[in-house]
């Protein structure tokens, strides 16, 4: 009996040394929540995984827009101590004053628009290693499991966070990132049927977490944060399927 | 320390270049003409028509009827300016400061040079045998001042080298034209008998003044060094420069790299020593075919950390094209500004945008894909979407007015406005259905019309009013309509994708 509870303490222990080692963190007090609510309890340890590398998948304009929404929401909340991030693309459309929206300045973001996607490699790996950043977004229309390698060992050393922005989802490959985002838009609600727009809204879907649980959440942005739409229920089973699927 | 001068004359230098390129000239006698008061002259004659009486300033007629298969080049006349300038470079590898001594010569200001090659004979023989080997017909000497080492180069016959005060002994023997005079001054001199630079050293000055004009006084106390005399640099030198000629030729990448590293070492000392910091810095490395290759690197803000900038260094290495060797590297910091004091870190604060890792990771990335690549926005007071931000010139410039956040922004913004179809049936209300690329979009929701016009001090056209729209799908976008509501020239365009 005894020698069963040792061995369970020996696995335990062992975990979650792996995982330190992995970059995840304990939840402790310097590390503060991003205000993703439930969405964050689908990481191991209930910690919003810094100082990794995750991927967001968005093949339309629409859902790149939906992203850029979601990652800025995110950003804000690692640009919080005056850091500064890099934005890496070959055809970048994004709008930097609508980032003020989502609560991130947007001087203190600084785009890099390179010609070659070969480039952008180059870059996003030497940005990855510079420790003074807060996080690092890459547009890739292709990455391969080694270039993948690559970045997660800059991280690891470094501890900075990065997105790559997947444009091509198609080309969808296993990679070492620590996550996998796909976020679209829904319809925004306005209260007692008021016209116009809402706030956006959004389907979040973590089709891939390492050692968490995939799930799907709907979040809305209001200027005090995210808001998780209904009771967050994450569904694991079917995500599950479909990934087996594909 | 006393100046050394050392000069160099090239005799045949226009009829030595051609030879180079027909090297079957060599033996043939021929000269280069030109046109002289409707007169074709002899500008330049090569040394096989020199041997047969040819010279420079008689008619190219005579000298046509007095050598048998003589050939005839036109003169260009830039042509020996350009061919000095290219030698003066190349005898930048001797001496930072090279001169051009029109018509055909070079002077070299080689103080505390010559002992680098071990001695001034030993450098001299080194420079003349080069210029040799190369095909040119050099001739130098080395003084004290200018005007001697001119004299002694051109008419010398005993030694190429005087030694420091022994100008006046070197110039006694020398004809009166090795003085760098007028004709007029010197056929005058002719004419009274004075051949020799001994016959009227002694005279006194006011006499000479009086007869021959200020020039002969000038020239020969310029000579003795009584006069102080100056020369134009070819290229001026660097406050901040430095130099390493290499024993043998460097061609492999890690000979660079020490190279630049070692020269780094120097450079970074001075800077740091004086409070400064480098934002361009130049790497010229100085090849065996006499081709000089370079590289460029600029920073972000003054810094004199070697490990930063070698690394910009080391992204150019593989273009810097080593052929048969280099042997000489310089390094030059053009622009060098006063370096901010790094203070020590007291409370580890994120120094976000004034980061010095950043400006160095942006200082790599500009090296290695190019500065334009690089953007930073600040807000504009404009209500233009397009005009609404402003690229930053500097990466911790900041900015007096706030981003605004009062009105609806895409996320995605496209570069240019796309035109759609559009169903809108009611004027000044939200369209009803779209369709971009072939897509039919029923809108659901919609807030708007927000109208932002022209500003027509910047430029002309229609206003847009702009509409928040989601469709059924509840994909947002941003559309307007290119001025006012009307059936048949209303125009529809998208312009953004909202979060």
């Amino acid at each position: 009996m005894t020698s069963i509870a040792r061995k369970k303490e020996l696995v335990s222990r062992l975990q979650t040394d792996i995982l330190r080692w992995q970059g995840f963190k304990l939840p402790s007090a310097q590390t503060q929540a991003i205000g993703l609510g439930a969405v964050e309890k689908a990481f191991p340890n209930g910690v919003f995984p810094t100082g990794t590398v995750h991927e967001f998948v968005c093949g339309t304009p629409e859902q790149a827009a939906a992203s850029g929404g979601f990652l800025g929401g995110i950003l804000a909340s690692l640009m919080q101590n005056n850091g500064a991030c890099l934005w890496i693309s070959t055809s970048r459309t994004i709008f930097p004053p609508a980032l003020k929206i989502f609560g991130i300045e947007p001087d203190k973001v600084i785009f890099i628009d390179l010609r070659r996607e070969r480039d952008v490699l180059w870059v996003t790996e030497e940005a990855l290693k510079c420790e003074g950043l807060a996080a690092v977004i890459a547009e890739l229309r292709e990455i391969d499991f080694a270039q993948s390698r690559r970045l997660q060992l800059a991280v690891e050393k470094s501890k900075v966070t990065g997105f790559v922005i997947r444009t091509d989802p198609q080309k969808l490959t296993a990679t070492t990132c620590v996550a996998r985002w796909q976020i679209t838009s829904l319809p925004s609600q306005l209260e007692n049927g008021m016209p116009g727009v809402g706030y956006p809204r959004w389907n979040v879907e973590l089709t891939k977490v390492r050692n968490g649980n995939p799930g799907n959440w709907k979040m809305e942005w209001s200027p005090e944060g995210f808001i998780p739409v209904k009771e967050p229920v994450a569904i694991k089973v079917p995500i599950v399927r479909k990934l087996k699927a594909v | 320390m006393s100046k050394r001068y050392c000069a160099i004359w090239f005799r045949h230098l226009t009829t030595d270049w051609i030879t180079l390129r027909q090297p079957d000239l060599k033996s043939t006698p021929f000269i280069f003409v030109m046109p002289e008061h409707n007169r074709m002259m002899v500008a330049a004659a090569s040394p096989p028509a020199q041997l047969q009486g040819v010279f420079a300033g008689m008619a190219a007629a005579d000298a046509k009827a007095f050598v048998p298969g003589l050939k005839v080049f036109d003169n260009r006349p830039q042509l020996a300016a350009k061919l000095l300038k290219a030698l003066g470079l190349w005898c930048i590898r001797y001496t930072p400061i090279v001169s051009i001594d029109h018509p055909d010569g070079l002077m070299l200001d080689i103080s505390g040079c010559a002992h680098l090659w071990g001695g001034e004979r030993a450098y001299l023989k080194e420079i003349v045998n080069r210029l040799r080997s190369k095909g040119y017909d050099a001739r130098a000497a080395i003084a004290d001042t200018i005007g001697t080492a001119w004299a002694v180069s051109r008419f010398g016959k005993l030694t190429p080298i005087i030694k420091s005060g022994d100008e006046v002994n070197a110039l006694l023997s020398l004809p009166a034209a090795s003085l760098r005079l007028e004709p007029a001054i010197i056929q005058r001199l002719q004419k009274l008998g004075l051949h020799k630079i001994s016959s009227f050293i002694n005279m006194p000055r006011s006499v000479l003044r009086r007869r021959f004009g200020d020039n002969l006084v000038l020239r020969l106390s310029q000579a003795l060094g009584q006069e102080p005399e100056f020369i134009q640099p070819l290229q001026p030198v660097e406050p901040y420069e430095e130099r390493l000629p290499c024993l043998e030729p460097i061609r492999t990448a890690s000979g660079i790299e020490f190279a630049i590293h070692r020269l780094l070492e120097m450079l970074c000392k001075r800077l740091s020593e004086e409070g400064k910091g480098l934002r361009t810095a130049i790497l010229k490395c100085y090849r065996v075919d006499g081709k000089i290759i370079q590289a460029e690197i600029g920073t972000n803000r003054p810094t004199c950390t070697i490990r930063h900038i070698f690394k910009l260094f080391e992204l150019k290495i593989p273009q810097l094209e080593p052929a048969l060797g280099i042997e000489l590297f310089v390094l030059t910091a053009p622009k060098v500004e006063d370096a901010d004091i790094v203070q020590e870190v007291l409370w580890a604060g994120n120094p976000g945008l004034e980061d010095t890792a950043l400006a160095e990771l942006l200082d790599r990335i500009s090296g290695k894909v190019g500065s334009d690549t690089i953007h930073r926005y600040l807000p504009a007071e404009h209500y233009w979407p397009e005009r609404s931000f402003k690229i930053a010139s500097t990466v911790a410039e900041k900015s007096t007015i706030n981003w605004r956040t009062n009105k609806p922004r895409p996320v995605q913004l496209l570069p240019r406005p796309e035109p759609v179809d559009v169903t809108a049936p009611i004027p000044d209300y939200p369209p009803m259905v779209f369709r971009y690329k072939n897509e039919v979009h029923h809108i659901k929701k919609a807030d708007g019309p927000e109208r932002i016009e022209r500003e027509w001090w910047l430029d002309k056209g229609e206003h847009r009013d702009y509409y928040y729209v989601e469709d059924e799908q509840g994909r947002r976008y941003w559309l307007f309509r290119s001025g006012h509501y009307s059936d048949e020239t209303s125009r529809w365009f998208i312009h953004g994708f909202f979060a």
